[in-house]
């Protein structure tokens, strides 16, 4: 029975193989030529090249357009149409009496989103960490329907943005579903998205509740890598709880709160559509962050002149922070690996 | 079977395909893309019943219409124009700002006279500065800023409604007493809009451009009227919720507090006439009221509707023919429950509702009181960033952000620098 089940198993992977073999014969055709031109060494750059080119189209040539936009003028969209070679846009963005105060500057929408995006950076990514870290130690331990939890708490990263924004403004509104909560309890209603002094902390609150999952993901896997054994001394030597955490847990989590820690400030930088569909940047224009400002000057004028040579130079402003940040987190993570293999 | 019989039999089947490429080629229908915003399907179901008449009556023009938001007229438009693609027709509300675009389709249509004859003053509003001949469209619909009273609120409350003369200062009184003496929440609720905010401020005194016809925003009208609306945000009669939920330039409407009652007065346009008949229903009364008065004036701002062509061609021009004739326009103007922007309509308007057919004669009636400052800033190439220029820096102001002295100096300076980044200099 096994020797027939064997055989129809052989004929129909034989059967499979010719287009295979057809396929493989069609590939060396093409490839054959090449690799004696180039050589065996210089093949892989042939295997990389599909890649490169798509890279090439789709991230290189419109960096490289964005950093000519930023230094034309203009209301044309097309390069010929436009006036190049001027720094007018930069001068424009800098042009501030005082730096502190956004009013005094040539585009305070522009100093304003980024006063607004330090603020919600700080904020958003210190209770983004505290909260994973919380939420990590918890789901670490043996509770009841831990795998329930951990799919509750990473459910929100699986949402789009703008799911998120909307389903929060149901819920924030003044006549939305918690106001609705608070005036059962005898409370005022609350302005949680149009009173300035509230606005931002509601966003703050939306982005770690829709970005936690993630980072608590990084965390739990920085827990589940410290060796029990240390728990275990600890705990035979009479440690405390908190003495445990403070002096084992949180300095072996230290190399993963650091990639939390850069990826949730570069994704904070960048933060735009959430905060969009929830705020759409107000009120005034407390909650509007750098990427709406390049958003609006360039694309979303609603009739004013579309400055696309202003949203490309505040993006570049933006490409050099978010590249710094970038280069944080390839010389922690090089540094982390190469003290593992030290280790 | 030799090679040249496989040769031939190759050559016979090219042949037959290629000509049957060609015949397709030459009768498949020329494709005109419409790009269509409305206001939900009281506009949208109208036009595409016409759309699919004409398509059925021209077997040779195939029309496509594409329904899209208002925000992607206004932001997703403009890009694709100047990346050199976009639509062949579009209906838009940004009619001088887009005119470098607009196709000029005198030699497609039937009779370049009738647009003359229907659409006279509007064609203007499309025109680049100094031409006078040009046809790139028509009026779709015209409308007028105005208030709506919510008037079984005012009954409630035993307060009469005010007549024409009553001043912005008046009407924001009696909203007030209504408020407080039915418990509504927002005695006044206007449209995020500078387009909205223009009217009133004409009628205080608003003049928009100086004595050589530059536009210069900032006036004492413009203050006045824009103090106004800061004070009523501080004193509560306009909610922050409503203008604070935006930012920048951003286009906001009431429409979920007033149909929900909780609006005494609406500041709108003729636009909202259908929309309330569909969604007010018998809920309760409403009116549109004459245009309040300040010392200046007692005016709303005119504005509109277009279908402008991007391309010229014979097949546009047959669609441009069609949709403008006096018969489909009086048809959609019916459904939609619109003003005309045809001189000469007769239309049969679709509706029982009294408040819907008092709205109408109402706002008809503002047409000829509006004021010439009114209709040189609709037909002003700039308007839209001396709107965008108002809005943004009045909203900043009311949640705090800048005093309205500081918001006054930023109005003029965006404009400013707005002009010279289009204009140069």
């Amino acid at each position: 029975m096994e020797n027939i089940r064997n055989q129809i198993k052989n004929f129909f992977l034989r059967i499979l193989n010719i287009p295979f073999a057809f396929l493989m014969h069609a590939i060396d055709l093409i490839m054959w030529p090449i690799q004696k031109i180039i050589g065996v060494r210089n093949m892989p750059y042939i295997f990389l090249l599909p890649n490169l080119i798509f890279f090439g189209l789709f991230v290189i040539i419109p960096l490289g357009a964005n950093f000519f936009f930023s230094l034309s003028s203009g209301d044309e969209l097309l390069f010929a149409e436009r006036e190049l070679p001027t720094t007018k846009q930069y001068d424009q963005l800098f042009d501030c009496e005082s730096y502190l105060n956004p009013n005094t500057c040539t585009e305070d929408f522009f100093w304003r989103g980024v006063y607004n995006t330090i603020f919600f950076v700080v904020f958003q990514v210190g209770l983004m960490i505290f909260f994973s870290v919380l939420t990590a130690v918890i789901l670490n331990k043996k509770i009841i329907g831990r795998g329930f939890f951990r799919s509750v708490f990473f459910f929100p990263v699986l949402l789009s943005p703008v799911v998120v924004g909307l389903i929060w403004q149901w819920i924030l509104l003044k006549n939305g579903a918690f106001n609705a909560i608070i005036e059962s309890y005898g409370g005022d209603k609350v302005s949680f998205l149009t009173d300035p002094s509230w606005a931002m902390a509601s966003v703050i609150f939306v982005s770690i509740w829709a970005h936690m999952g993630f980072y608590t993901l990084i965390v739990l896997a920085g827990l589940q890598a410290i060796p029990p054994n240390l728990y275990e001394a600890a705990e035979m030597d009479g440690t405390s709880r908190e003495r445990i955490f403070f002096r084992i847990t949180l300095p072996l989590l230290m190399p993963n709160l650091l990639v939390v820690f850069i990826l949730a400030s570069i994704k904070g930088v960048q933060t735009f559509d959430e905060i969009y569909v929830l705020t759409g940047g107000g009120p005034g224009t407390s909650t509007s962050l750098i990427v709406q400002y390049i958003f609006t000057t360039g694309f979303a004028s609603s009739g004013s002149v579309q400055n696309f040579g202003l949203a490309a130079a505040a993006s570049m402003v933006l490409g050099v922070v978010l590249l710094f940040l970038t280069l944080m987190q390839l010389y922690f993570s090089r540094n982390k690996e190469s003290k593992h293999q030290e280790i | 079977m030799n090679f040249k019989f496989i040769l031939k039999a190759i050559s016979v089947a090219l042949v037959s395909f290629s000509l049957t490429l060609i015949s397709a080629v030459s009768f498949a229908a020329t494709d005109v893309r419409i790009m269509w915003y409305g206001d939900g399907d009281k506009e949208n179901v109208p036009i595409a019943a016409q759309i699919d008449e004409f398509n059925a009556a021209n077997p040779d023009i195939n029309v496509i219409l594409d329904i899209v938001p208002y925000d992607a007229i206004m932001n997703t438009l403009p890009i694709q124009l100047a990346a050199g693609e976009g639509p062949d027709i579009a209906r838009v509300t940004d009619l001088g700002g887009l005119n470098k675009y607009y196709a000029d389709i005198t030699p497609y249509v039937a009779d370049p006279s009738y647009y003359e004859k229907s659409f006279g003053p509007f064609l203007n509003w499309y025109r680049k500065p100094g031409d006078t001949t040009s046809i790139h469209g028509f009026h779709s619909t015209m409308t007028v800023t105005g208030p709506y009273v919510n008037k079984t609120l005012f009954e409630q409350a035993g307060v009469d409604l005010l007549g024409p003369g009553a001043t912005w200062e008046e009407w924001a009184a009696v909203s007030i007493e209504v408020a407080e003496k039915t418990g509504t929440p927002i005695p006044m609720a206007w449209d995020r809009s500078g387009h909205r905010v223009s009217g009133p401020a004409i009628s205080m005194g608003a003049k928009y451009f100086d004595s050589s016809g530059d536009p210069k925003l900032v006036d004492d009208g413009l203050k006045a009227m824009t103090q106004m609306l800061y004070d009523w945000h501080q004193a509560g009669t306009m909610s922050k919720d409503l203008w604070g939920s935006v930012s920048g330039s951003k286009y906001h409407a009431p429409n979920d507090w007033w149909n929900a009652a909780e609006v005494v007065f609406m500041m709108s346009g003729s636009w909202q006439i259908g929309r309330f008949a569909n969604e007010v229903g018998d809920d309760f009364d409403w009116w549109a009221v004459p245009a309040p008065c300040g010392p200046a004036a007692c005016t709303g701002m005119p504005g509109g509707n277009a279908l402008l062509a991007f391309n010229a061609n014979p097949a546009v021009g047959k669609v441009m023919d069609y949709l403008s004739s006096k018969e489909q326009l009086s048809s959609f103007i019916g459904q939609v429950l619109a003003i005309p922007g045809h001189l000469d309509l007769q239309v049969d308007y679709q509706t029982d509702d009294p408040n819907a057919k008092h709205a109408l004669n109402t706002f008809a009636g503002a047409v000829p009181t509006i004021d010439q400052v009114a209709f040189d800033l609709q037909a002003h190439v700039d308007n839209r960033i001396m709107f965008n220029a108002i809005i943004s820096r009045l909203g900043q102001a009311i949640v705090g952000e800048m005093t309205m002295e500081e918001a006054w100096e930023r109005m003029d300076e965006d404009v400013e620098k707005q002009l010279k980044e289009k204009y140069g200099g």
